[in-house]
């Protein structure tokens, strides 16, 4: 533990992208397969609790903290909603152990023999094995324990930049350590033991390629050069996901790393009729026969919360795949070639297959940069979110990186909502207000509306927390209701309708846009704008 | 909650004993001012007269001007204003802050200003008073803030400036120009031999502290370092207002660092925008503040800056009649939660 929780603080601490990748490498190169296992899989955004294995509620870390310090629950809470993070709270209230621990268990003892073993057992097992920890760790290596125990580390380790030092360390190609992360994985020893293997396994071929990602186009198109050397497509709102049909064996997955098996049961039957193996790249949409345009998001989500959708709700919202991108044909890795070949052989195929289910996402060819503007401006009644660009010549590559493909999405809707709530943030902006909800009105009262956490400065967010601190009417918690007088202009994708929400309708993407100073919260939009714009 | 025999009540000008018609750290001109310490919320100008003790007086004139009216007294001197019998009393902040006793017709009331009770090479340690009614900070009321001991963290900074060093980079601490920097300095002077650079608004305080007979670790002022100088592996001690200035194109290769309580907090550290956040505070921490009070015996107690909520309700619920006041304390660099 005392080697990862070095790990963490060293990954904490440093801003610079090249130190965080030696620490890396220098913990992996010195570390035993089973604690390096777990390392990975933890800095991957593993998680020990959820999913039918409780090790400790948050209500009863802070519970067992309180009695374990001798702070009452209100001053565990006040502490909590100052500090902003609940691991690093629990670490706070207690100071280090008298005399320093001599036994230093590795990550993996205190998960495989400590924490795993008492999931799911009565509180009092649970607690003890936690406060014993406690009482025995100096505060570095509780602060990461803790972690352990409230979710994902968050340490700022992107996974790239984790792939990147595990490829310099081992000498191998970084696309096939990614690609062999993806989805669901154990972190046993075996399998980082595979993880380093140069040459490609038989499990490989189970696997999804990473997804290339756009950037946010910010510049003007005209400096991306001529029109002739992009491939135009519309932004569609969907489910990005890789189709692969290797094998005989087909698999869906989406960008979160899900495999999506048995939800879309109309794209496996698809897919069992490719005419070749092949692996695409394309969009999930809901989409009914014979209608010109998909259905909405909303829609969509009817779908993915089903894992064996009925005959009625495959009537109802049927999904086809709108297909971008061709990564393997025939077993052959098509990501070095350019997106225009690729795109070619993806037509071809398409032909070939024949299958309305599968439709290769439409080329849009604007005369120019002026006249693809106008068709970006005109996304939302085509129920798309705007255009995104691709390079002609671009290869497939792997995450977000900036330069050959571009999302170019079509400016906010907006509004003017009154704040109503706040809760302090995390990491960063952990003792700041941050996190905000707002509310537009309905008769004279104010409804709930969004939640946005972004959009502001440094100097506004510290103008606004001392707002906030001045103008509370209530606490909830880490929640603090405030006075209804400040309005900010919020922008957002879409409004859909949603029976989930108490305001009758769910904002998609909101942020703030500005801090209204000139509005009182009198003016502040109502909720009959935001009905009008739903659909 | 007040009554008609409280030793100090709040004016718009600040704390106010009506029986000796002083006020104690006031934030606007009056007559009679008692300083507890030279910091620059506690000790401002346009005072008539300024009360002060003998070791603070020097920073006093050096912030306030030497031509003020002074009245300079030792530790525990008993001195008279007006009906009050007052003394000032070791507070632990920093170089000559004190704690004010103030007895009218036996009942006793004693204002802490700022203070700590760890220990510090640089000033008196904080003295335990009895009193009836005890005004107290509250900077770090809440039960997070914990400090760890001050000898162990100068050794964590000899470490991170050898790290700095073996990376050929400057290793810059912010720390507080009156106080924090020359308790650094004092306990980093058992530690190694190597001089710190100064930035220039560190030289006066530093001075003083010398004058004083304090031992600190030798120091040279960047300002005379020669042209091009880029100062590798040096430790550097520059103000927290430092940061971000253009002062900081001296260091091509830099680490920064900032010593204060609020480094106790990561998130505090990130907004920083420092590599590294050393936690070490002259104000009394939360087992510090809930000892301290029980010590005094006080059976009421008032705070005054700070996270006053936590403390006004933890001292409620051990039985002592608490209260605030809203004071104008705690603008300083060094007593708000850094923002920058």
């Amino acid at each position: 533990m005392r080697r990862f929780a070095a790990l963490y603080t060293a990954l904490d601490r440093s801003t610079a992208t090249l130190d965080k990748r030696a620490a890396i490498a220098a913990y992996f190169r010195d570390t035993n397969p089973r604690d390096a296992a777990w390392a990975l899989w933890l800095l991957a955004g593993g998680k020990l609790s959820g999913a039918g294995r409780k090790i400790a509620g948050n209500a009863e870390l802070r519970a067992w903290i309180g009695d374990a310090s001798g702070t009452p629950d209100w001053l565990v809470d006040e502490s909590y909603a100052h500090v902003g993070d609940l691991a690093e709270t629990l670490a706070l209230l207690l100071d280090d152990p008298a005399q320093p621990d001599s036994e230093d268990l590795d990550l993996a003892d205190w998960i495989e023999q400590r924490l795993l073993p008492v999931a799911n057992t009565d509180e009092a097992t649970r607690r003890a094995v936690i406060v014993g920890a406690w009482r025995q760790l100096p505060f570095d290596q509780r602060l990461v324990f803790n972690k352990l125990l409230t979710g994902a580390l968050r340490v700022g380790a992107s996974q790239r930049l984790v792939q990147q030092a595990l490829a310099g360390l081992w000498g191998i190609d970084m696309a096939l350590i990614a690609q062999r992360m993806l989805g669901d994985w154990s972190p046993t020893p075996a399998f980082f033991d595979r993880l380093r293997v140069a040459e490609a396994l038989p499990g490989d071929r189970a696997q999804p390629y990473p997804f290339f990602l756009a950037s946010p186009l910010e510049a003007e198109p005209v400096t991306l050069g001529a029109i002739e050397d992009w491939l135009l497509e519309w932004k569609w709102d969907g489910i990005r996901l890789q189709l692969i049909r290797r094998a005989g064996e087909i698999a869906l997955w989406s960008r979160g790393e899900e495999r999506l098996d048995g939800r879309f049961p109309e794209l496996e039957a698809a897919a069992a009729t490719l005419p070749q193996a092949a692996v695409i790249d394309g969009e999930l949409l809901a989409w009914r026969a014979g209608e010109p345009a998909p259905l909405p998001f909303s829609a969509l989500q009817t779908r993915i919360q089903r894992r064996k959708p009925g005959a009625k709700t495959l009537a109802d919202t049927p999904v086809r795949l709108l297909a971008y991108d061709l990564l393997e044909l025939d077993g052959v890795d098509l990501r070095e070639t350019p997106l225009a070949e690729r795109r070619a052989r993806l037509a071809a195929l398409l032909d070939a297959h024949s299958d309305a289910r599968f439709m290769l996402s439409p080329r849009i060819e604007p005369a120019d940069w002026a006249a693809a503007a106008a068709l970006r401006d005109d996304a939302r009644a085509r129920n798309v979110e705007g255009l995104m660009l691709k390079r002609l010549a671009s290869a497939y590559q792997s995450g977000r990186r900036r330069g050959d493909w571009w999302k170019w999405k079509v400016s906010p809707l907006t509004i003017d909502a009154v704040l109503l709530y706040a809760q302090a943030g995390h990491g960063r902006r952990s003792t700041l207000y941050t996190d905000y909800s707002f509310g537009v009105w309905d008769g004279d009262a104010l409804v709930t509306v969004a939640k946005a956490y972004s959009g502001l400065d440094d100097t506004e967010i510290a103008e606004l927390d001392r707002w906030i601190r001045a103008h509370t009417t209530e606490r909830f918690g880490p929640v603090r209701s405030v006075q209804p007088l400040l309005v900010f202009e919020l922008g957002f994708e879409a409004v859909n309708r949603s029976a989930r929400h108490k305001s009758g309708i769910a904002v998609r993407f909101p942020r703030i846009l500005r801090w209204r100073r000139d509005k009182p919260a009198s003016e502040a939009d109502r909720i009959e704008t935001l009905r009008a714009l739903a659909r | 909650m007040v009554s008609r025999s409280d030793l100090v009540v709040t004016r718009p000008q600040g704390l106010y004993c009506p029986r000796g018609d002083f006020y104690i750290d006031p934030w606007r001109p009056v007559p009679q001012a008692v300083i507890t310490h030279g910091h620059a919320d506690h000790a401002r100008t346009g005072m008539g007269r300024y009360h002060c003790t003998r070791a603070g007086l020097p920073i006093l004139q050096w912030r306030l001007g030497e031509t003020q009216d002074y009245a300079a007294y030792g530790y525990g001197e008993a001195f008279t204003i007006g009906d009050a019998r007052l003394s000032l009393h070791p507070a632990g902040h920093v170089l000559g802050s004190a704690q004010v006793r103030i007895e009218v017709d036996g009942e006793v009331w004693v204002v802490s200003g700022d203070y700590k009770r760890q220990h510090d090479p640089t000033c008196a340690p904080f003295e335990t008073l009895r009193c009836d009614t005890f005004i107290t900070e509250a900077t770090f009321g809440l039960p997070v803030y914990r400090w760890p001991d001050t000898a162990e963290v100068a050794r964590e900074i000899v470490a991170w400036r050898d790290e700095c060093a073996a990376r050929g980079e400057t290793a810059i601490l912010y720390a507080y120009s009156l106080g924090k920097a020359q308790r650094l300095l004092a306990e980093l002077a058992p530690l190694t031999d190597q001089p710190a650079w100064l930035h220039g608004a560190m030289a006066a305080g530093v001075a003083i502290y010398r004058a004083a007979g304090i031992e600190l670790l030798p120091t040279r002022a960047v300002a005379d370092a020669p042209q091009g100088e880029q100062f590798p592996g040096a430790l550097v001690i520059a103000p927290p207002s430092a940061a971000g200035s253009a002062w900081l194109r001296r260091f091509p290769r830099a680490q920064q660092a900032f010593a204060s309580g609020w480094m106790r907090l990561r998130g505090n550290r990130r907004r920083r925008n420092v590599d590294r956040g050393f936690v070490v505070s002259d104000h009394a921490d939360w087992p510090a503040l809930l000892a301290t009070v029980r010590a005094t015996g006080a059976t009421r107690v008032i705070a005054t800056h700070g996270e006053t909520s936590a403390l006004v309700r933890a001292l409620i619920d051990a039985g002592i009649t608490t209260g605030v006041f809203a004071t104008e304390y705690g603008d300083d660099a060094d007593d708000r939660v850094p923002s920058s």
